[in-house]
Protein backbone atom coordinates (compact mmCIF):
# COMPACT_ATOMS: atom_id res chain seq x y z
CA UNK A 1 0.00 0.00 0.00
CA UNK A 2 2.98 2.26 0.59
CA UNK A 3 3.61 3.18 -3.04
CA UNK A 4 -0.08 3.78 -3.76
CA UNK A 5 -0.31 6.28 -0.94
CA UNK A 6 2.95 7.75 -2.15
CA UNK A 7 1.42 8.42 -5.54
CA UNK A 8 -1.63 9.99 -3.94
CA UNK A 9 0.73 12.47 -2.33
CA UNK A 10 2.10 13.51 -5.71
CA UNK A 11 -0.64 15.02 -7.85
CA UNK A 12 1.91 15.67 -10.58
CA UNK A 13 1.75 12.04 -11.67
CA UNK A 14 -2.02 12.08 -11.78
CA UNK A 15 -2.06 14.94 -14.24
CA UNK A 16 0.20 13.32 -16.81
CA UNK A 17 -1.22 11.15 -19.58
CA UNK A 18 -2.78 7.87 -18.43
CA UNK A 19 -0.98 4.63 -19.37
CA UNK A 20 -3.79 3.82 -21.77
CA UNK A 21 -3.37 7.07 -23.69
CA UNK A 22 0.42 6.70 -23.65
CA UNK A 23 0.30 3.19 -25.05
CA UNK A 24 -2.00 4.35 -27.86
CA UNK A 25 0.37 7.22 -28.70
CA UNK A 26 3.38 4.89 -28.62
CA UNK A 27 1.51 2.39 -30.79
CA UNK A 28 0.92 5.03 -33.45
CA UNK A 29 4.57 6.18 -33.22
CA UNK A 30 5.81 2.57 -33.51
CA UNK A 31 3.63 1.74 -36.49
CA UNK A 32 4.82 4.91 -38.22
CA UNK A 33 8.43 4.00 -37.46
CA UNK A 34 8.03 0.45 -38.70
CA UNK A 35 6.45 1.66 -41.93
CA UNK A 36 9.20 4.23 -42.47
CA UNK A 37 11.87 1.65 -41.70
CA UNK A 38 10.39 -1.16 -43.78
CA UNK A 39 9.21 0.72 -46.86
CA UNK A 40 11.41 3.78 -47.16
CA UNK A 41 14.51 3.20 -44.99
CA UNK A 42 14.12 6.71 -43.59
CA UNK A 43 15.27 5.74 -40.10
CA UNK A 44 18.75 4.54 -41.01
CA UNK A 45 20.35 7.55 -39.31
CA UNK A 46 18.46 6.85 -36.05
CA UNK A 47 19.47 3.19 -36.21
CA UNK A 48 23.07 4.20 -36.90
CA UNK A 49 23.13 6.55 -33.89
CA UNK A 50 21.59 3.93 -31.59
CA UNK A 51 23.92 1.22 -32.86
CA UNK A 52 26.87 3.26 -31.59
CA UNK A 53 25.29 3.19 -28.11
CA UNK A 54 24.66 -0.55 -28.38
CA UNK A 55 28.12 -1.39 -29.75
CA UNK A 56 29.96 -1.57 -26.36
CA UNK A 57 27.43 -4.14 -25.12
CA UNK A 58 28.02 -6.34 -28.16
CA UNK A 59 31.78 -6.10 -27.72
CA UNK A 60 31.41 -6.93 -24.02
CA UNK A 61 29.37 -10.06 -24.78
CA UNK A 62 31.88 -11.09 -27.45
CA UNK A 63 34.84 -10.59 -25.08
CA UNK A 64 34.75 -13.93 -23.16
CA UNK A 65 34.51 -15.92 -26.41
CA UNK A 66 37.40 -13.95 -27.91
CA UNK A 67 39.48 -14.35 -24.74
CA UNK A 68 38.95 -18.13 -24.62
CA UNK A 69 39.99 -18.39 -28.26
CA UNK A 70 43.10 -16.32 -27.65
CA UNK A 71 43.92 -18.46 -24.61
CA UNK A 72 43.54 -21.74 -26.49
CA UNK A 73 45.70 -20.33 -29.29
CA UNK A 74 48.46 -19.31 -26.92
CA UNK A 75 48.36 -22.70 -25.22
CA UNK A 76 48.72 -24.64 -28.49
CA UNK A 77 51.71 -26.92 -28.39
CA UNK A 78 54.88 -26.13 -30.29
CA UNK A 79 54.71 -29.35 -32.30
CA UNK A 80 51.16 -28.55 -33.34
CA UNK A 81 52.24 -25.07 -34.44
CA UNK A 82 55.16 -26.46 -36.43
CA UNK A 83 52.87 -28.95 -38.13
CA UNK A 84 50.32 -26.23 -38.96
CA UNK A 85 53.11 -24.09 -40.30
CA UNK A 86 54.43 -26.75 -42.67
CA UNK A 87 50.91 -27.59 -43.84
CA UNK A 88 50.19 -23.92 -44.54
CA UNK A 89 53.49 -23.58 -46.42
CA UNK A 90 52.57 -26.49 -48.65
CA UNK A 91 49.12 -25.02 -49.18
CA UNK A 92 50.66 -21.65 -50.02
CA UNK A 93 52.93 -23.25 -52.61
CA UNK A 94 50.06 -24.97 -54.44
CA UNK A 95 47.95 -21.79 -54.21
CA UNK A 96 50.65 -19.58 -55.65
CA UNK A 97 51.17 -22.03 -58.49
CA UNK A 98 47.45 -21.71 -59.29
CA UNK A 99 47.70 -17.92 -59.07
CA UNK A 100 50.62 -17.85 -61.53
CA UNK A 101 48.50 -19.61 -64.13
CA UNK A 102 45.58 -17.40 -63.18
CA UNK A 103 47.52 -14.25 -64.11
CA UNK A 104 48.16 -15.55 -67.60
CA UNK A 105 44.57 -16.67 -68.02
CA UNK A 106 43.24 -13.32 -66.79
CA UNK A 107 45.37 -11.46 -69.35
CA UNK A 108 44.17 -13.79 -72.09
CA UNK A 109 40.57 -13.36 -70.95
CA UNK A 110 40.91 -9.56 -70.98
CA UNK A 111 42.26 -9.70 -74.55
CA UNK A 112 39.43 -11.95 -75.71
CA UNK A 113 36.84 -9.75 -74.00
CA UNK A 114 38.35 -6.67 -75.62
CA UNK A 115 37.92 -8.42 -78.99
CA UNK A 116 34.28 -9.09 -78.14
CA UNK A 117 33.91 -5.47 -76.94
CA UNK A 118 32.56 -6.60 -73.57
CA UNK A 119 33.59 -5.23 -70.19
CA UNK A 120 36.64 -6.72 -68.54
CA UNK A 121 36.21 -7.84 -64.93
CA UNK A 122 38.44 -5.88 -62.59
CA UNK A 123 39.99 -6.89 -59.30
CA UNK A 124 37.98 -5.96 -56.20
CA UNK A 125 39.42 -4.23 -53.17
CA UNK A 126 38.74 -6.05 -49.89
CA UNK A 127 38.69 -5.27 -46.16
CA UNK A 128 39.10 -7.93 -43.46
CA UNK A 129 36.42 -7.92 -40.75
CA UNK A 130 35.63 -10.33 -37.96
CA UNK A 131 32.22 -11.51 -36.82
CA UNK A 132 31.17 -10.76 -33.24
CA UNK A 133 29.83 -13.84 -31.50
CA UNK A 134 26.50 -12.44 -30.44
CA UNK A 135 23.10 -13.96 -31.10
CA UNK A 136 20.58 -11.83 -32.95
CA UNK A 137 16.95 -12.54 -33.74
CA UNK A 138 16.73 -16.37 -33.81
CA UNK A 139 14.40 -16.34 -36.82
CA UNK A 140 16.85 -14.52 -39.07
CA UNK A 141 20.30 -15.31 -40.32
CA UNK A 142 22.19 -12.18 -39.42
CA UNK A 143 25.65 -11.44 -38.08
CA UNK A 144 27.42 -8.40 -36.65
CA UNK A 145 30.71 -7.33 -38.24
CA UNK A 146 33.39 -5.28 -36.51
CA UNK A 147 33.66 -2.72 -39.31
CA UNK A 148 31.38 0.22 -39.92
CA UNK A 149 30.90 3.33 -42.02
CA UNK A 150 34.10 4.65 -40.42
CA UNK A 151 35.99 2.20 -42.67
CA UNK A 152 33.77 2.89 -45.66
CA UNK A 153 31.31 0.00 -45.24
CA UNK A 154 28.06 0.64 -47.12
CA UNK A 155 24.62 -0.91 -47.37
CA UNK A 156 24.51 -3.80 -49.85
CA UNK A 157 28.25 -4.45 -49.65
CA UNK A 158 29.10 -8.09 -50.54
CA UNK A 159 30.78 -10.28 -47.90
CA UNK A 160 32.82 -13.40 -48.72
CA UNK A 161 35.01 -15.86 -46.85
CA UNK A 162 37.76 -18.08 -48.26
CA UNK A 163 35.26 -20.53 -49.78
CA UNK A 164 32.54 -18.32 -51.21
CA UNK A 165 29.88 -15.69 -50.80
CA UNK A 166 28.58 -15.19 -47.26
CA UNK A 167 26.01 -12.42 -47.59
CA UNK A 168 25.69 -8.66 -47.75
CA UNK A 169 25.73 -5.70 -45.38
CA UNK A 170 22.24 -4.70 -44.31
CA UNK A 171 22.47 -1.90 -41.74
CA UNK A 172 25.92 -0.30 -41.58
CA UNK A 173 26.60 1.52 -38.31
CA UNK A 174 29.50 3.80 -37.47
CA UNK A 175 31.55 1.16 -35.62
CA UNK A 176 29.82 -2.08 -36.59
CA UNK A 177 27.56 -3.37 -39.33
CA UNK A 178 24.62 -5.78 -39.36
CA UNK A 179 24.83 -8.22 -42.24
CA UNK A 180 22.35 -10.58 -43.87
CA UNK A 181 23.54 -14.11 -44.74
CA UNK A 182 22.57 -15.73 -48.04
CA UNK A 183 20.53 -18.35 -46.14
CA UNK A 184 18.22 -15.73 -44.56
CA UNK A 185 14.66 -16.25 -45.83
CA UNK A 186 14.63 -12.61 -46.98
CA UNK A 187 17.72 -13.01 -49.14
CA UNK A 188 18.04 -13.88 -52.81
CA UNK A 189 21.20 -13.90 -54.91
CA UNK A 190 21.51 -14.01 -58.71
CA UNK A 191 23.70 -16.97 -59.68
CA UNK A 192 24.85 -18.82 -62.76
CA UNK A 193 25.59 -22.53 -63.11
CA UNK A 194 29.34 -22.63 -63.67
CA UNK A 195 29.21 -25.66 -65.99
CA UNK A 196 26.86 -24.25 -68.64
CA UNK A 197 26.14 -20.59 -67.82
CA UNK A 198 22.49 -21.15 -66.91
CA UNK A 199 21.25 -18.09 -64.99
CA UNK A 200 18.89 -18.32 -62.02
CA UNK A 201 18.31 -17.02 -58.48
CA UNK A 202 19.22 -18.76 -55.21
CA UNK A 203 16.88 -17.96 -52.33
CA UNK A 204 17.61 -18.41 -48.61
CA UNK A 205 15.52 -20.94 -46.71
CA UNK A 206 16.19 -20.14 -43.05
CA UNK A 207 18.29 -23.30 -42.74
CA UNK A 208 21.99 -22.58 -42.40
CA UNK A 209 23.10 -25.24 -44.91
CA UNK A 210 20.48 -24.98 -47.65
CA UNK A 211 19.54 -22.61 -50.46
CA UNK A 212 16.66 -23.11 -52.84
CA UNK A 213 16.51 -22.51 -56.58
CA UNK A 214 12.79 -22.13 -57.20
CA UNK A 215 12.93 -20.77 -60.76
CA UNK A 216 14.42 -23.73 -62.63
CA UNK A 217 12.09 -25.57 -65.00
CA UNK A 218 11.92 -29.34 -65.18
CA UNK A 219 13.93 -29.35 -68.39
CA UNK A 220 16.70 -27.11 -67.01
CA UNK A 221 20.17 -28.60 -67.32
CA UNK A 222 21.29 -28.88 -63.68
CA UNK A 223 22.86 -31.82 -61.90
CA UNK A 224 23.89 -32.65 -58.38
CA UNK A 225 27.38 -31.35 -57.76
CA UNK A 226 27.09 -28.35 -60.08
CA UNK A 227 28.82 -25.24 -58.77
CA UNK A 228 26.83 -22.00 -58.65
CA UNK A 229 28.78 -18.75 -58.93
CA UNK A 230 27.58 -15.16 -58.73
CA UNK A 231 26.38 -13.86 -62.07
CA UNK A 232 27.03 -10.18 -61.42
CA UNK A 233 23.47 -9.33 -62.42
CA UNK A 234 21.61 -7.08 -60.02
CA UNK A 235 24.68 -5.01 -59.30
CA UNK A 236 25.19 -6.12 -55.69
CA UNK A 237 27.56 -9.06 -55.99
CA UNK A 238 30.49 -8.97 -58.40
CA UNK A 239 30.55 -11.84 -60.90
CA UNK A 240 32.49 -15.06 -60.48
CA UNK A 241 32.46 -15.81 -56.75
CA UNK A 242 31.35 -19.33 -55.74
CA UNK A 243 28.04 -19.43 -53.88
CA UNK A 244 26.80 -22.99 -53.48
CA UNK A 245 26.94 -26.57 -54.75
CA UNK A 246 23.74 -28.27 -55.88
CA UNK A 247 22.87 -31.12 -53.55
CA UNK A 248 19.47 -32.28 -54.76
CA UNK A 249 17.47 -32.07 -57.97
CA UNK A 250 13.94 -33.49 -57.86
CA UNK A 251 11.89 -33.41 -61.05
CA UNK A 252 8.18 -34.01 -60.71
CA UNK A 253 6.58 -34.32 -64.18
CA UNK A 254 3.33 -32.94 -62.79
CA UNK A 255 4.94 -29.63 -61.96
CA UNK A 256 6.45 -26.97 -64.12
CA UNK A 257 9.42 -26.23 -61.89
CA UNK A 258 12.01 -28.62 -60.49
CA UNK A 259 12.75 -28.60 -56.78
CA UNK A 260 16.46 -27.85 -56.48
CA UNK A 261 18.48 -27.41 -53.28
CA UNK A 262 22.05 -26.27 -52.88
CA UNK A 263 24.58 -26.13 -50.04
CA UNK A 264 26.51 -22.86 -49.56
CA UNK A 265 30.26 -23.24 -50.08
CA UNK A 266 31.09 -20.60 -47.44
CA UNK A 267 31.30 -21.79 -43.83
CA UNK A 268 28.26 -19.76 -42.79
CA UNK A 269 27.90 -21.12 -39.28
CA UNK A 270 31.45 -21.14 -37.99
CA UNK A 271 33.41 -18.52 -39.89
CA UNK A 272 35.12 -15.81 -37.81
CA UNK A 273 37.08 -13.74 -40.30
CA UNK A 274 35.43 -12.45 -43.46
CA UNK A 275 36.24 -10.14 -46.36
CA UNK A 276 34.17 -7.08 -47.24
CA UNK A 277 34.45 -6.40 -50.97
CA UNK A 278 34.58 -2.98 -52.55
CA UNK A 279 33.51 -3.68 -56.14
CA UNK A 280 35.42 -1.33 -58.43
CA UNK A 281 32.96 1.37 -59.48
CA UNK A 282 35.36 2.70 -62.10
CA UNK A 283 34.68 -0.29 -64.40
CA UNK A 284 31.73 1.34 -66.17
CA UNK A 285 33.80 4.39 -67.06
CA UNK A 286 36.55 2.13 -68.33
CA UNK A 287 34.13 0.25 -70.55
CA UNK A 288 32.71 3.48 -71.93
CA UNK A 289 36.21 4.80 -72.56
CA UNK A 290 37.18 1.54 -74.24
CA UNK A 291 34.07 1.59 -76.43
CA UNK A 292 34.63 5.24 -77.25
CA UNK A 293 38.21 4.64 -78.36
CA UNK A 294 37.20 1.57 -80.36
CA UNK A 295 34.44 3.59 -81.98
CA UNK A 296 37.01 6.18 -82.96
CA UNK A 297 39.17 3.46 -84.45
CA UNK A 298 36.23 2.20 -86.47
CA UNK A 299 35.60 5.65 -87.93
CA UNK B 1 15.96 6.86 -2.23
CA UNK B 2 17.51 8.50 -5.26
CA UNK B 3 21.04 7.11 -5.04
CA UNK B 4 20.02 3.52 -5.73
CA UNK B 5 18.38 4.33 -9.05
CA UNK B 6 21.33 3.09 -11.11
CA UNK B 7 20.40 -0.53 -10.46
CA UNK B 8 17.43 -0.19 -12.81
CA UNK B 9 19.39 0.70 -15.97
CA UNK B 10 22.07 -1.76 -14.87
CA UNK B 11 19.56 -4.61 -14.60
CA UNK B 12 18.12 -3.77 -18.02
CA UNK B 13 21.55 -3.57 -19.67
CA UNK B 14 22.43 -6.94 -18.10
CA UNK B 15 19.18 -8.35 -19.48
CA UNK B 16 20.09 -7.03 -22.93
CA UNK B 17 23.52 -8.68 -22.69
CA UNK B 18 21.79 -11.98 -21.83
CA UNK B 19 19.56 -11.53 -24.89
CA UNK B 20 22.56 -11.55 -27.27
CA UNK B 21 24.73 -14.03 -25.35
CA UNK B 22 25.75 -16.81 -27.75
CA UNK B 23 23.83 -20.03 -27.04
CA UNK B 24 23.85 -23.45 -28.68
CA UNK B 25 21.43 -23.76 -31.60
CA UNK B 26 19.27 -26.27 -29.76
CA UNK B 27 18.51 -23.72 -27.04
CA UNK B 28 18.02 -20.79 -29.44
CA UNK B 29 14.25 -20.89 -29.21
CA UNK B 30 14.18 -21.47 -25.45
CA UNK B 31 15.89 -18.23 -24.47
CA UNK B 32 13.88 -16.43 -21.78
CA UNK B 33 12.95 -12.85 -22.63
CA UNK B 34 15.23 -11.28 -20.07
CA UNK B 35 14.49 -7.68 -21.04
CA UNK B 36 10.75 -8.24 -20.92
CA UNK B 37 11.07 -9.93 -17.51
CA UNK B 38 13.14 -7.05 -16.11
CA UNK B 39 10.69 -4.47 -17.49
CA UNK B 40 7.72 -6.35 -16.05
CA UNK B 41 9.42 -6.52 -12.66
CA UNK B 42 10.20 -2.79 -12.49
CA UNK B 43 6.72 -1.88 -13.68
CA UNK B 44 5.14 -4.07 -11.00
CA UNK B 45 7.50 -2.84 -8.29
CA UNK B 46 7.52 0.89 -9.11
CA UNK B 47 4.41 1.58 -11.21
CA UNK B 48 4.46 5.33 -10.46
CA UNK B 49 7.87 5.80 -12.03
CA UNK B 50 8.15 3.12 -14.69
CA UNK B 51 5.53 2.24 -17.22
CA UNK B 52 4.93 1.91 -20.91
CA UNK B 53 7.41 4.60 -21.95
CA UNK B 54 10.32 2.81 -20.28
CA UNK B 55 9.21 -0.48 -21.84
CA UNK B 56 8.96 1.19 -25.24
CA UNK B 57 12.48 2.66 -25.02
CA UNK B 58 13.89 -0.72 -23.92
CA UNK B 59 12.12 -2.32 -26.88
CA UNK B 60 13.60 0.22 -29.28
CA UNK B 61 17.11 -0.60 -28.07
CA UNK B 62 16.30 -4.29 -28.40
CA UNK B 63 15.32 -3.64 -32.03
CA UNK B 64 18.69 -2.07 -32.76
CA UNK B 65 20.52 -4.77 -30.80
CA UNK B 66 18.81 -7.64 -32.61
CA UNK B 67 18.61 -5.98 -36.01
CA UNK B 68 14.84 -6.25 -36.31
CA UNK B 69 12.42 -3.70 -37.73
CA UNK B 70 12.73 -0.45 -35.78
CA UNK B 71 9.64 -0.36 -33.54
CA UNK B 72 8.78 -4.07 -33.58
CA UNK B 73 10.05 -5.03 -30.13
CA UNK B 74 9.18 -1.51 -28.96
CA UNK B 75 5.48 -1.82 -29.63
CA UNK B 76 5.28 -5.39 -28.34
CA UNK B 77 7.11 -4.51 -25.13
CA UNK B 78 5.09 -1.32 -24.62
CA UNK B 79 1.87 -3.31 -24.86
CA UNK B 80 3.20 -6.00 -22.48
CA UNK B 81 4.29 -3.24 -20.10
CA UNK B 82 0.87 -1.67 -20.34
CA UNK B 83 -0.79 -4.93 -19.29
CA UNK B 84 1.69 -5.42 -16.46
CA UNK B 85 0.93 -1.86 -15.35
CA UNK B 86 -2.82 -2.51 -15.42
CA UNK B 87 -2.44 -5.70 -13.42
CA UNK B 88 0.30 -4.59 -11.03
CA UNK B 89 -1.90 -4.61 -7.93
CA UNK B 90 -3.04 -8.19 -8.58
CA UNK B 91 0.39 -9.41 -9.68
CA UNK B 92 2.04 -8.05 -6.54
CA UNK B 93 -0.27 -10.03 -4.30
CA UNK B 94 0.04 -13.30 -6.16
CA UNK B 95 2.29 -16.02 -4.73
CA UNK B 96 5.40 -16.57 -6.87
CA UNK B 97 4.04 -19.65 -8.68
CA UNK B 98 0.89 -17.86 -9.75
CA UNK B 99 2.98 -14.84 -10.71
CA UNK B 100 5.04 -17.08 -12.98
CA UNK B 101 1.92 -18.25 -14.77
CA UNK B 102 0.74 -14.68 -15.26
CA UNK B 103 4.18 -13.70 -16.55
CA UNK B 104 4.11 -16.65 -18.97
CA UNK B 105 0.82 -15.31 -20.32
CA UNK B 106 2.32 -11.81 -20.72
CA UNK B 107 5.38 -13.17 -22.53
CA UNK B 108 3.14 -15.27 -24.74
CA UNK B 109 1.24 -12.16 -25.81
CA UNK B 110 4.58 -10.37 -26.34
CA UNK B 111 5.77 -13.12 -28.67
CA UNK B 112 2.44 -13.32 -30.40
CA UNK B 113 2.72 -9.62 -31.25
CA UNK B 114 6.30 -10.07 -32.50
CA UNK B 115 5.32 -13.00 -34.72
CA UNK B 116 2.24 -11.18 -35.95
CA UNK B 117 4.35 -8.19 -36.99
CA UNK B 118 6.83 -10.58 -38.67
CA UNK B 119 3.90 -12.03 -40.59
CA UNK B 120 2.71 -8.59 -41.73
CA UNK B 121 6.18 -7.66 -42.96
CA UNK B 122 6.38 -10.99 -44.78
CA UNK B 123 9.16 -12.78 -42.91
CA UNK B 124 8.24 -16.45 -42.85
CA UNK B 125 8.39 -17.85 -39.32
CA UNK B 126 7.06 -20.97 -37.71
CA UNK B 127 4.47 -20.80 -34.94
CA UNK B 128 6.09 -23.78 -33.19
CA UNK B 129 8.66 -21.42 -31.72
CA UNK B 130 5.93 -19.42 -29.99
CA UNK B 131 5.87 -21.78 -27.01
CA UNK B 132 9.52 -21.91 -25.95
CA UNK B 133 10.17 -18.40 -24.61
CA UNK B 134 7.00 -18.13 -22.45
CA UNK B 135 7.81 -21.50 -20.91
CA UNK B 136 11.44 -20.70 -20.12
CA UNK B 137 10.48 -17.20 -18.95
CA UNK B 138 7.99 -18.80 -16.56
CA UNK B 139 10.69 -21.05 -15.13
CA UNK B 140 13.16 -18.18 -14.72
CA UNK B 141 10.70 -15.63 -13.32
CA UNK B 142 11.14 -16.67 -9.64
CA UNK B 143 14.92 -16.15 -9.98
CA UNK B 144 14.57 -12.78 -11.74
CA UNK B 145 11.98 -11.73 -9.19
CA UNK B 146 14.12 -12.79 -6.24
CA UNK B 147 17.31 -11.15 -7.50
CA UNK B 148 15.67 -7.86 -8.50
CA UNK B 149 13.61 -7.65 -5.31
CA UNK B 150 16.75 -8.20 -3.27
CA UNK B 151 18.56 -5.47 -5.23
CA UNK B 152 15.63 -3.11 -4.89
CA UNK B 153 15.45 -3.60 -1.13
CA UNK B 154 19.18 -3.05 -0.72
CA UNK B 155 18.96 0.13 -2.77
CA UNK B 156 15.90 1.15 -0.72
CA UNK B 157 13.82 1.86 -3.78
CA UNK B 158 10.09 1.88 -3.23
Amino acid sequence: MGPTRDSDAKPLFQQTASPGLRVVILLIVSVTMMTLDHRFHHLDSLRRAMSVLVHPLRVLVDLPVRASRALSESLTERSQLLQDNSELRAQHLTDSQAIQRMAAIEAENARLRALLQSSAPVADRALVASILSVDLDPFRHRVVLTRGTREGVFSGQPIIDDHGVLGQVDHPGYLSADALLITDPDHAIPVVVNRNGLRTIAVGTGEIDRLELPFLTNRADVREGDLLVTSGLGGVFPAGYPVAVITRVARDPGRQFASVSARPTAALDHVREVLLLFPDTGSDDQVEEQLATEGDDGD
Amino acid sequence: MTDGRWIIPLSIVTAMALMILPMPDALQHLRPDWVALACVYWIIALPQRYGVVMAWICGLFLDVLQGTLLGQHAVALAFTGFMAHKLHLQLRNFPVVQQSLAVAALIFIYHFLLLWLDGIVGTPTSTNVLWGPPLSSMLFWPIVFGVLRDLRRRARLS
